[in-house]
């Protein structure tokens, strides 16, 4: 069998009397789509904030290529190469789109101590910036500052940036979120072919695009997973229809 | 909206109306005014360090006076053993006094340094009024300090008598040390100009406005923020040094809270984290000083306005109402 490059085992968090993440195991394996899907409120950005180090998990492990990542921040997560998207947009407001790519490209470089070389003349990190925006189709925006573009380009560049972090897996919550219908169905096939260079955790409420891409799927509702599996089956699943599909479809 | 003119162009008009108005008034034989615009130029020099941190970094520090006062005293504690040929100490091994400015400066930068390390590693685990408070608590301690030490001075200051030497040039007339000071200031803009389209200025700037993101990205926010708060005050420390040889003379009013409240004024007045907002800001606050200073002890009323006026109807300050909202790549 394939060894898992992320591995949760009973993972807890709670938040005074509220238990958002409750025991929770889940995997991600190489080449994978593993999509996390659950109703509003389910705990699913905690488990993410958990996994990147933005939360301590009170409980469990985290392991990532084998090593045990529980008592590392989330600056050593990103380093090691766990990239996240955010379910709302963070990015740096006063910079260009390119400006913001850019960043990503010089934090994959780890380089921050430069005092001398303009970083705008820097071909390193601009090609690295415009390869990952024409890649999301926003090259044409890369000058745009991000207080000037739109929703959906913003989400893009959530995307482009951790590109440009060439990570060792995807985090991503919700990119999908405020994109439109062509927007989405893009993003769709740009993450179907996204597998192949890592494995990606999705978190995503659009269950059209969760069937299309998900080779597993795991179903959290009130910090328990209770439900994985293939399309079809979770699909079909009794507790998942009562529990959230439902709800979808009242 | 279109500005009236590109801030690069107005920053090269300001260095050289700094420049050409001590010219001026020297050979018009009016030694008072370029010694004016030395004090012009050294407090500009103090706020173009605070403007490092505050302005590209955020960080409000309401305690850069300390660095200044450090550099001062640097300056001060070493020209006096200079003076009175008394070693600094003689164990374990020498160090006697100087009146050389390279190497007092040189000094002065390295203890100012020091200090912001120690200050900003404590400090720069707050945030917001907490740390506005931490460093204005550090600056007072230093302060009292100061006050409470007899060896230097005291509550009365020390004086050195004639100012320091630098190779090359007679620093006691006006005009060559206003040259060399305003030559100091010039270099030190070139180099946070460098520094803010370069990788670490890029990083201070992104960690200012989103902490969170910069974080994610494996970039460590707390390290980015004490570099930039060491160079502040690295800065600030070098004018306080230049202040001593001006006045010939370091008290522990330079550490007070108002030294450091003044030099946050320079920054407002002339435009938060812009690179001539300072050099803008202690021009004008000179120049409130002597002009209503010289008919009302009450001067600062005028400067108060004038800032009321700044944060209610210009937030940029003279440069963002002159040069309109700064650009980024
Ligand atoms: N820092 C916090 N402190 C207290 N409660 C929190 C905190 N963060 C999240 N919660 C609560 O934890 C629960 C899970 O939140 P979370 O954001 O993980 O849900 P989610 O599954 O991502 O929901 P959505 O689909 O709306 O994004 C919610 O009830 C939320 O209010
Ligand atoms: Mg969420």
């Amino acid at each position: 069998m394939i060894e898992p490059v992320l591995e949760l085992k009973g993972l807890t968090k709670s938040f005074g009397a509220l238990k958002v993440t409750d025991g929770v195991d889940l995997d991600l394996r190489p080449g994978e789509i593993h999509a996390l899907i659950g109703p509003n409120g389910a705990g699913k950005s905690s488990l993410i904030k958990l996994v990147a180090g933005e939360l301590a998990a009170n409980s469990g492990s985290i392991r990532f290529d084998g090593r045990e990542i529980n008592g590392l921040d989330q600056i050593a997560r990103a380093r090691l190469g766990l990239t996240r998207t955010f379910q709302v947009s963070s990015l740096i407001p006063e910079f260009s789109a390119r400006g913001n790519v850019m960043l990503a490209a010089q934090a994959r470089h780890r380089s921050v101590f430069g005092f001398v070389r303009q970083v705008s003349r820097d071909r390193e990190l601009t090609g690295e910036a415009m390869q990952a925006l024409e890649r999301v189709g926003l090259a044409d925006r890369a000058a745009v500052r991000v207080s000037e573009l739109s929703h959906g380009e913003k989400r893009l560049l959530e995307i482009a940036m951790a590109l440009a972090m060439r990570p060792r897996i995807f985090l991503m919550d919700e990119p999908m979120a405020g994109l439109g219908q062509e927007g989405s169905s893009r993003l769709i096939g740009f993450l179907d072919n996204l597998r192949r260079e890592a494995p990606i955790l999705l978190i995503e409420h659009d269950m059209d695009a969760v069937f299309q891409l998900a080779d597993r799927i795991s179903v959290l509702v009130a910090g328990r997973i209770i439900a994985r599996g293939k399309a079809d089956e979770i699909r079909t699943h009794p507790e998942v229809r009562a529990a959230y599909l439902g709800e979808d479809e009242a | 909206m279109r500005d009236l003119v590109t801030e690069h162009r107005l920053n090269i008009v300001l260095a050289l109306i700094l420049l050409g108005g001590p010219l001026i008034a020297h050979f018009a034989d009016e030694p008072f005014l370029v010694t004016l615009a030395t004090r012009a130029t050294i407090l500009a020099l103090a706020g173009v360090g605070l403007n490092i941190a505050l302005g590209l970094g955020g960080l409000v520090s309401f305690g850069h006076a300390a660095f200044f006062g450090l550099g001062g005293y640097a300056v001060g504690i070493l020209a006096s053993h200079h003076q009175t040929y008394e070693p600094l100490m003689t164990w374990p091994f020498t160090v006697n006094g100087s009146n050389q400015m390279l190497v007092l400066w040189l000094v002065a930068v390295l203890v100012s340094g020091l200090a912001a390390l120690v200050i900003g590693a404590l400090s720069l685990r707050t945030s917001g009024v907490y740390f506005i408070m931490i460093t204005l608590a550090f600056a007072q301690m230093l302060f009292f300090f100061a006050i409470s030490w007899p060896a230097y001075g005291g509550e009365d200051g020390l004086s050195i008598y004639v100012r320091n030497a630098f190779p090359g040039v007679n620093t006691l007339r006006p005009l060559d040390f206003f040259l060399l000071c305003y030559g100091v200031l010039m270099l030190v803009l070139l180099a946070q100009w460098r520094m803010t389209g370069a990788r670490f200025g890029i990083a201070l700037q992104a960690v200012r406005q989103n902490e969170g993101r910069v974080a994610a990205l494996g970039l460590s926010p707390y390290r980015i923020k004490l570099a930039a708060f060491v160079i502040s005050g690295m800065v600030t420390g070098l004018a306080g040094a230049l202040y001593v040889d001006l006045n010939r003379f370091v008290s522990p009013s330079m550490m007070s809270w108002h030294l450091s409240g003044e030099i946050m004024v320079f920054i407002i007045l002339g435009g938060v984290a812009r690179l001539f907002g300072p050099v803008v800001g202690a021009c004008l606050f000179v120049l409130f000083e002597h002009v209503f200073g010289s008919f009302t002890e009450h001067w600062q009323f005028f400067l108060g306005a004038a800032l009321l006026g700044v944060v209610l109807f210009a937030r940029g300050g003279f440069i963002g109402l002159v040069a309109g909202r700064a650009r980024h790549d």
